[in-house]
């Protein structure tokens, strides 16, 4: 178990039934000083299709810059990403997000003077009437598409309970509000991956339970996750495996149960 | 004469109007803090004017070489002027003023976008200087602080029949009923929507309103005609318009607001969160309506007599309805979900796969092509013959 340190460049995550399959995303690598400080270092994290996958960590461990530098938000100094089995290090963080990668954010981050259907709205891809010259020569078809993606909103606003809300303010959103409607987005543009940083955070135990629920509903209709999460009783309960990290670098990775007992996770966490 | 400062004053308005429509454009929806939205329409003015005046845009070279004579053997810039042309249409030079007003645009976004908005709002500033510290300075360009004068205008020696004039004043009637009927339908989807009982007070007060603005209308009718015809003791003629204006602007003030809170059911002791700011927004627009029937009526005169002016005036009204309304199509699109989505979050909107660049370079450049076309209007303003 110790020695499932990453060290080789295979994928080490595994695929639960063992067979020889392509990650859907895979890092190695990664890299990223902030000045002095080495955020993350050497980095890997391959999630495979289907998954539920777990990121953990300490606080500072370097969690969310790995994200960031999964979607270029920050701009990594070395390493490489592979998602879907294109390279995606190198696209700007708009274009990996139309492959079909989508991020939330750790605070949620709704678009306040939007409605909550525009803010389902604008998450919908390749949009007809995003390009300024077919409004004047497709207003049908833009029509046509907004029709449309309002019933797919308005569909997925009721899965969570949001549509009672649809056409209020999303800054008059309470704060688990925000957390549902800012998955319902990603949940717009049609992922193959989400990743979501901490859904359960500044959230009450019976929303999380929902939020779980939500997460294994949709894992099931197609879409992978990983997750970043402190709530251990959430990584318990929905994760596949289960990546740690500490310090910017790559601890252990596992099922649930494994990571738990391992001890090396538990001194990181809990100190010496 | 008081049409006339009247129309000067609609004129003046309407093409800061137009203005802030870039603006609007730039910071409302996208959120890019500029400073110096000036620039774009003193491009536009200066490039209208110099496109259109006889032999200016042809003699620029000879006064390129004159001012830096180490370009005196330059055989390309004396070619460049047999092939520049003596004059352009000005439909052609307000096009290309919009467009390089755009391009200044491009080269601001290009240099800046990528860096947080306070850069932006740095480097508008510094752009709108150096714009104009060149046209103050680069006399072969702008002719500098001598000016230019003498260029054509539109509309300038155009004498329409009554069936035309008649028609323009349809034309802008038509505007201003929509207008006024956009306000209307704004106030009534407030969130304090007008209630039953307040629907007989609403009628009458509107009865009212239109009574007042009527009478307003036919005691500035009274009061043009009078001047025209005879000629009283100034002093007694001020008088008995000063009278007039007062019994009738008033009232009509008074209803206004009238209407105006009647329409959103507002009583005065329950505000919203910000009453005072509620109330002043509120009567602003009262103030507002009220000066676009004022300058209604004195446009409609002024068309009647038709003057330079009163033509410009209709073609600027008529020239901002159209942006208006395409303004109001993109910014209910998709494409404008994207620009307030970046106003609101650039992060988010990133997030969701859309180009933020080139959403923020797109209304950078729409923005300053609509100030470079209030440019246009600026510069023809000044008839200065």
């Amino acid at each position: 178990m110790d020695d499932n340190y990453p060290t080789a460049v295979e994928p080490i995550g595994g695929d639960p039934q063992g067979q020889p399959e392509m990650p859907l995303l895979t890092a190695q690598g990664l890299s990223k000083a902030f000045g002095g400080i080495q955020a993350v270092q050497d980095a890997q994290i391959d999630v495979f299709k289907g998954q539920i996958v777990g990121l953990i960590g300490p606080n500072g461990a370097g969690k969310t810059t790995l994200f960031n530098l999964l979607c270029n938000f920050i701009a990594s100094d070395r390493g490489r990403i592979i998602f879907d089995g294109e390279p995606i290090q190198h696209l700007p963080p708009h274009q990996i997000a139309l492959q079909g990668m989508i991020r939330t954010f750790q605070v949620a981050r709704v678009l306040s003077r939007l409605s909550v259907l525009d803010n389902m709205l604008l998450a919908a891809p390749h949009q007809t009437g995003e390009r300024l010259q077919n409004l004047w020569w497709r207003s049908h078809l833009i029509r046509k598409e907004e029709r449309h993606l309002k019933e797919k909103a308005q569909v997925i606003l009721e899965s969570v309970g949001l549509a009672p809300k649809i056409n209020d303010y999303a800054g008059a959103l309470s704060g688990g509000q925000r957390k549902l409607l800012e998955m319902a987005r990603a949940l717009m543009a049609d992922p193959k991956l989400m990743l979501l940083d901490e859904p359960a955070a500044g959230v009450n135990p019976t929303l999380i339970n929902q939020i779980c629920e939500y997460i294994q509903q949709w894992n099931q209709g197609g879409i992978t996750f990983l997750i970043i999460e402190h709530n251990m009783d959430v990584i318990m309960s929905l994760c596949d495996r289960v990546w740690v990290l500490a310090e910017g670098q790559n601890l252990a990775v596992g099922s649930p149960a494994e990571i738990q007992a391992n001890p090396k996770v538990l001194e990181a966490y809990l100190g010496q | 004469m008081e049409i006339g400062y009247f129309v000067s004053l609609a004129l003046f308005t309407t093409i800061y109007a137009l203005f802030s429509l870039g603006l609007s454009l730039q910071w409302g929806y996208t959120g890019l803090i500029n400073f110096g939205h000036i620039a774009f329409m003193t491009i536009g003015a200066y490039t209208t004017i110099a496109l259109t005046l006889p032999g200016f845009l042809k003699e620029m070279p000879q006064r390129l070489i004159e001012a830096y004579p180490v370009l005196q053997g330059q055989g390309w810039l004396l070619q460049l002027q047999t092939i520049l042309p003596e004059q352009l249409p000005l439909l052609v030079a307000v096009m290309i003023g919009a467009g390089l007003a755009a391009a200044l645009g491009l080269l601001i976004g290009i240099s800046t976008l990528r860096l947080r908005e306070d850069y932006l709002a740095i480097v508008t500033i510094g752009v709108s200087e150096v714009v104009r510290l060149v046209a103050l300075n680069e006399e072969w360009l702008t002719r500098g602080p001598r000016g230019v004068f003498n260029y054509p205008l539109p509309l300038a020696n155009w004498a329409p029949s009554l069936p035309v004039k008649l028609a323009m004043i349809l034309l802008l009637t038509l505007i201003c009923g929509w207008v006024i009927w956009q306000l209307w339908q704004w106030l009534g989807g407030q969130p304090q929507g007008p209630q039953r009982h307040q629907q007989g007070l609403l009628r009458l007060l509107f009865a009212g309103y239109a009574v007042c603005v009527a009478g307003a209308a036919l005691c500035w009718w009274f009061a043009f005609s009078l001047s025209l015809t005879i000629q009283l003791p100034s002093l007694l003629q001020e008088l008995l318009l000063m009278v007039l204006r007062l019994a009738m602007v008033l009232p009509a003030v008074i209803c206004g607001v009238g209407i105006v809170y009647a329409r959103l059911e507002q009583p005065w002791h329950q505000g919203r969160s910000q009453p005072w700011a509620t109330h002043l927004s509120l009567l602003t627009l009262t103030l507002g309506m009220g000066l676009m029937v004022m300058f209604y009526g004195a446009e409609v005169m002024a068309l009647y007599t038709y003057s330079y002016k009163a033509g410009l005036l209709w073609l600027l009204l008529v020239t901002l309805t159209v942006i208006l309304w395409q303004m109001e199509t993109w910014v209910s699109s998709p494409w404008g979900r994207v620009l307030t989505s970046i106003r609101e979050d650039e992060e988010v909107a990133k997030a969701l796969g859309k180009d933020v660049f080139s959403y923020k370079l797109q209304s950078l450049m729409l923005g300053g092509a609509i100030a470079g076309i209030a440019g246009a209007f600026y510069a023809w303003q000044f008839d200065l013959y």
